[in-house]
């Protein structure tokens, strides 16, 4: 049997080259971690199209390769679909404290209703409300743009989905 | 190639996000101001994220049945144009922003719906690709919803060119809801959509915008058809002939 509490530590050392402040293990996009002889790891994207998935895959590989795991199988899983709820709060602080605002505990965008009132973010800067939407895409596809209209700084939101 | 009527389907489906993704890439640096410009990119690559696991299940099934060569970068870089089985809908030129944004909202409001039928249906491959993009595509729906109230009911001017992009486009949205000869035989299956169920759905949401937007629903008319079939219109030579320039003349290149 793989030694799954000791791959689940390591995974925790493998960053997201986005958002360098949150693990994959954070993130929530490790689903599982399984294996008799050789540890098999199964994830799952957070966007179709995220382009650090692909630098996250080898990066486990490296991670692993260090600590002696030289044969090492990644699984892809679509369904269920990632949703910021499996962010661990623990990656939501450490967001935060980076300057990028966490994703809110509730959806509230993620349906087609049009000019839909705004998300009360705080700013991660001054934890004033008193923000505004700039973008629904931002910087990386997992992110909006919004400004505080009370220290002016434009932040990055880590938006629901 | 080995006709199958499942991996001319997702082929379909595939080279549909494919190509309206590259079209969408075509505006990043170009965009009419900078937020917009990267809303545009970030559908773009959501778009082509979705056509890399379709081109990943097509290339898995061509494999298992002796096609071992074939792989996802083969199948969009290697096909000829009468291989691409896209709707004409989303090869036709950028245009200017107005005609982007509606070929966008078209084609969202029938993903958004279309999506939505395929998690249910009995390909779990494509079931689990879809639930996946259909989160991706409410977001474009409603963005690309909301811009095209914006320029319909914005100036003499934005109104004038949704309206001659309206014109320009109308015909080509028929095609969406007619099925091919492959999606015939999977619908009986319990695999494939069923297309003229999501037409209604598809009518209301697009009358819904429009009323909003100012603009006058066309009335029912000829519709261009044969994208999925094989049959495009000249827009996608070009498409290709600049999408797949690098693997045609250095095969297997990678960086």
């Amino acid at each position: 049997m793989v030694d799954t509490a000791k791959i689940w530590s390591l995974l925790e050392q493998v960053n997201d080259p986005e958002v360098p402040v949150l693990s994959v293990v954070d993130l929530g996009i490790i689903r599982e971690v399984r294996g008799e002889s050789i540890p098999e790891i199964v994830l799952t994207p957070t966007y179709s199209g995220c382009p650090a998935m692909d630098v996250i895959r080898m990066n486990i590989r490296m991670v692993l390769l260090s600590s002696g795991y030289h044969d090492v199988k990644l699984t892809t899983v679509l369904s269920p679909a990632w949703t910021t709820e499996w962010m661990s709060e623990k990656g939501k602080e450490k967001l935060k404290a980076y300057g990028i605002a966490p994703p809110l505990p509730l959806q509230q965008v993620c349906h087609p209703g049009l000019f839909v009132r705004e998300e009360a973010v705080a700013c991660p800067h001054c934890n004033s409300y008193h923000t505004t939407l700039i973008s629904e895409f931002g910087s990386t596809a997992c992110k909006s743009l919004y400004r505080c209209e009370d220290c002016g700084e434009p932040f990055d939101y880590f938006k629901c989905h | 190639m080995i006709k199958d009527p499942l991996i001319d389907y997702t082929l379909h489906l595939a080279d549909n996000v494919l190509v309206l993704g590259h079209r969408n890439s075509e505006w990043t640096g170009h965009g009419p101001i900078l937020e917009q410009d990267i809303a545009l990119s970030n559908i773009a690559l959501d778009l082509i994220g979705q056509a890399r696991y379709l081109y990943q299940y097509a290339a898995r099934s061509l494999n298992e049945k002796g096609m071992p060569e074939v792989t996802e970068d083969g199948l969009a870089y290697h096909r000829d144009g009468w291989d691409f089985k896209n709707c004409l809908l989303v090869e036709q030129d950028n245009g200017d922003w107005a005609k982007t944004i509606l070929r966008q909202f078209f084609f969202s409001a029938w993903q958004y719906y279309f999506y939505q039928q395929l998690e249910g249906r009995k390909d779990k491959e494509l079931a689990a690709i879809a639930e996946k993009s259909f989160k991706e595509v409410s977001y474009h729906l409603r963005w690309s919803s909301e811009w095209v109230i914006r320029l319909g009911d914005g100036t003499e001017e934005s109104h004038r060119r949704m309206s001659d992009a309206l014109d320009q486009l109308w015909r080509l949205t028929g095609e969406l809801f007619v099925p091919s000869s492959y999606e015939k035989q999977l619908v009986a299956e319990g695999i494939a959509v069923d297309l003229p169920a999501l037409q209604p759905l598809w009518e209301q949401r697009v009358a819904d915008v429009f009323q909003q937007a100012g603009l006058t629903l066309p009335a029912p008319g000829w519709q261009q058809t044969g994208g999925k079939e094989g049959k495009h219109t000249e827009h996608l030579g070009y498409l290709l002939a600049e999408m797949q320039f690098l693997q045609r003349a250095y095969p297997g290149n990678e960086w």
